[in-house]
């Protein structure tokens, strides 16, 4: 049985308030970090816990919060990305729903260590019923005397927004929501300069998914050592793991980093195998932008090992045989999943979602999306498949913001490991237009 | 200051600096292309990708090659940089990628298009571009929008490249016009069906790099190659009056403002002296206008060869009396 770090109380009754959260053990992080510690001491912690971000890009955290910029007399700002909204990935909605004082607490620590004054949470607009939780439960820390003015007598002011944003997956690249908090359009700023230097109203800034944010009070209270000790290698502590698809349990996991991936889908404890007894035909890991990984490469990895649960097992072989832990949106697929169609469909999602600035990816994900649909639809050619790999590398590595290699990797990934279905698409065009039809090893119609 | 190597050209440039206008230094055919970058725009750059180079050395304290290709438009440059562009394969293969990506909703209505001839995706399209399309699907097209009885929008032709919104954004008072919509359904549009009405909006106009933006004085009047461009100011009290008159025989079918040898507007100019004053008797005239860049306009030049008198002493006597009669702007010594 794993350990549970961020979810451990998370089905206690009325955890979501603060009376019942404190009497868990919450605020305690607080409490250690502004009455014992210098926020440089609360840096070193997160830095030696090995915490890397959440959001699905896995960077260290305790290294960006190094990076961030401190010119004397000049406010500085935490910002939580909590515009959780790519397909696959439903972890942070789950934590701050059920668990918002852990979210507020971490922000208090963590913006006590970045020296922020104001900091805020920007949630998904739709998730309106999330930012109503968050608001009581602010309310009830601002009451407590954990957020405004001089919290827990140690000197030390803080003001925290929830800003509900406009339901644009481009929002959650973080200078798109910097640019979305501030008002304005939703666009990703071309970068340098980065956030840490000139963020939210040109200000110092620093950008942090919420799962990132609610493991900082585990860390200041455990000792960034302790929380290094779970997990493996360079991918330390645990991961919310939203896992969905053809999964006989599909849900919310929290896990020890290094758990196989076999384990995670067949054994009871996780995700309890494939539903109706279905062999696994592929799986998307990291979320819908992550390259798609066939059976065999999402169990073992090239050299034959077991693959594991983790930044670096997950990634090994890079886009040829391997794939991301990215956000931890894991979408398990049976083997009655059209790969066509389900790429088809990942592709009008990042089409309707670009922002349209600039132009490999307003035009590419458009023309990757519609190659896909005349594919699907029977009307293909073969060469349209090597057109696809081509667009996709037109758009990767050539855009703003990483929306563009969202958009192209999941495409040159299915080509790559699936290039015999979207050839069955072409060559059986008739049969694959037909609703439900997929390929299979002996082209028979489900 | 800082130096870097440009397609192996050192330069030294002042810190904070951007490739593209550390590149724009040396000059000539190396610059990289820019649809969407704008000196006097603020924030303008990184849109198009263009102008993508690779860093090959980032800096002489790291001389570690950049992953990606970067906008030069928008990136400083770091003193012992090393960027490759014309030499690059990888970037020359990406602009084809981008001119591609831009022709697949631009239509190609140069025969018809008021802006033919000084069009910047038509000359990154003859210098990057191939000659065929691999995009098959429909194309996007618009309902005509009206914003005004001076400046036609013709949305179909749009590369999004913000210069008209930046320019309504920064230099006038008054902005009703922005993008709408997102990925390939964003337009240029203005704020429930309004038109665009201040002093300064014609300048809209002058930045947009194709044919998205024209003047309704000057529509269809004639092929920009058919006319004179003539440097010519007057006394304006809103602006600074310094413009080009483009002539065709004696009327003046067109007034912009100046622009540098990569199009960039030199001085913003008002609606008055736009499409009010187009008579010769407003201006004062300075002589033919230096067009550098635009290829079709370079080819139909004002500007006179200089002549060596030696050159001269060969030529026909009648020649040379005709050259005595008419001179040429310069005569060389």
């Amino acid at each position: 049985m794993g350990r549970k770090l961020l979810t451990e109380h998370i089905n206690v009754e009325g955890i979501n308030t603060f009376e019942v959260y404190r009497k868990h053990g919450g605020y305690r992080s607080v409490e250690k970090a502004l009455k014992t510690m210098t926020p440089d001491e609360v840096v070193e912690e997160v830095k030696k816990s090995g915490l890397r971000g959440r959001g699905g890009a896995g960077f260290p955290t305790g290294m960006k919060w190094s990076f961030l910029a401190k010119p004397e007399g000049v406010p500085r700002y935490l910002v939580c990305n909590a515009d959780e909204s790519e397909p696959g990935t439903f972890k942070d909605r789950q934590l701050m729903s059920k668990l918002p004082h852990l979210l507020i607490e971490g922000m208090i620590t963590s913006s006590y260590a970045l020296g922020a004054n104001t900091s805020y949470i920007y949630i998904r607009g739709e998730l309106l019923y999330v930012l109503r939780i968050l608001e009581k439960a602010i309310a009830e820390a601002y009451a407590a005397g954990f957020l405004g003015k001089n919290i827990l007598g140690s000197g030390y002011d803080l003001d925290l927004h929830v800003h509900p944003g406009g339901g644009a997956y481009i929002c959650g690249e973080e200078t798109a929501l910097l640019e979305s908090l501030e008002g304005k359009r939703g666009n990703p700023r071309n970068k340098p300069p980065f956030p840490a230097v000139q963020g939210l109203y040109a200000r110092p800034t620093v950008v942090n998914n919420v799962e990132s944010i609610a493991a900082v009070p585990v860390i200041v209270n455990e000792g960034g050592d302790e929380y290094a000790k779970i997990g493996v290698g360079r991918s330390t502590g645990t991961k919310l793991i939203s896992a969905c698809g053809h999964l006989n349990k599909p849900g919310i996991y929290e896990i020890e980093l290094g758990l196989p991936v076999e384990e995670f889908i067949y054994s009871d404890e996780y995700c309890g195998g494939i539903w109706k007894g279905r062999d696994l035909k592929a799986v998307v890991a990291g979320g819908s932008s992550v390259p798609i990984l066939p059976k065999e490469l999402i169990l073992k990895t090239a050299a034959g090992e077991n693959r594991l649960m983790t930044y670096e097992s997950l990634s090994d072989g890079g886009f040829v045989t391997g794939t991301m832990l990215g956000s931890g949106g894991f979408i398990a697929m049976d083997e009655t999943t059209c790969i066509v169609r389900n790429t088809w469909n990942f592709s009008r999602f990042y089409h309707h979602e670009s922002c349209g600035q600039c132009s490999p990816c307003r035009e590419g994900t458009g023309w990757m999306e519609k190659v896909l649909h005349r594919l699907e639809h029977g009307h293909g050619h073969m060469e349209d498949i090597d057109l696809l790999v081509s667009v996709a590398k037109q758009i990767e590595g050539n855009t703003i913001c990483p929306l563009g290699e969202a958009a192209a990797w999941p495409v040159a990934a299915a080509v790559r490991h699936f290039r015999h279905e979207f050839e069955w698409h072409v060559t059986h065009a008739k049969e694959a237009a037909q609703p439900g039809a997929v390929y299979r090893a002996n082209a028979v119609l489900v | 200051m800082a130096k870097i190597t440009f397609d192996g050209v050192e330069v030294e440039v002042p810190d904070g600096t951007t490739i593209l206008n550390a590149a724009r230094q040396i000059g000539g055919s190396i610059v990289p292309p820019a649809m969407c970058y704008y000196t006097p725009l603020k924030g303008s750059g990184g849109k198009c990708r263009a102008c993508l180079v690779r860093v090959a050395a980032g800096s002489a304290k790291d001389p570690r090659p950049m992953p990606k290709l970067v906008a030069s438009c928008v990136t400083p440059v770091q003193d012992g940089m090393v960027v490759e562009n014309t030499t690059s394969e990888q970037v020359l293969n990406v602009r084809k990628g981008i001119v591609e990506m831009l022709l697949i909703n631009h239509p190609l209505d140069c025969p018809v298009c008021d802006q033919a001839g000084e069009c910047d995706l038509q000359n990154f399209a003859f210098e990057h571009g191939v000659s065929t399309t691999r995009y098959q699907e429909e194309r996007r097209t618009f309902e005509k929008i009206d914003i005004g009885p001076l400046i036609q929008l013709h949305m179909t032709r749009c590369i999004l490249c913000y210069r008209c919104v930046y320019t309504a954004n920064q230099i006038t008072d008054n902005r009703v016009h922005g993008v709408l919509g997102r990925g390939d359904a964003a337009e240029i549009g203005t704020y429930i069906e309004n038109i665009i009405d201040n002093d300064f909006s014609g300048n809209v106009i002058d930045v947009c790099p194709v044919g998205a933006l024209t003047d309704k004085t000057f529509r269809f009047k004639s092929r920009v190659w058919f006319t004179k461009p003539v440097n010519a100011h007057r006394d304006c009290p809103k602006c600074s009056g310094n413009v080009v008159l483009w002539y065709k025989g004696k009327d003046v079918l067109r007034t912009t403002a100046r622009k540098d040898q990569y199009g960039e507007v030199k001085e913003w100019i008002c609606n008055e002296c736009r499409f009010e004053k187009k008579e010769t008797s407003d201006w004062t005239i300075e002589g033919p206008a230096h067009i550098d860049r635009s290829s079709v306009i370079s080819a139909n030049h004002y500007e006179l060869p200089v002549l060596n008198q030696s050159v001269i002493a060969d030529l026909p006597e009648s020649t040379q009396r005709d050259l005595e009669k008419n001179p040429p702007l310069k005569l060389g010594s």
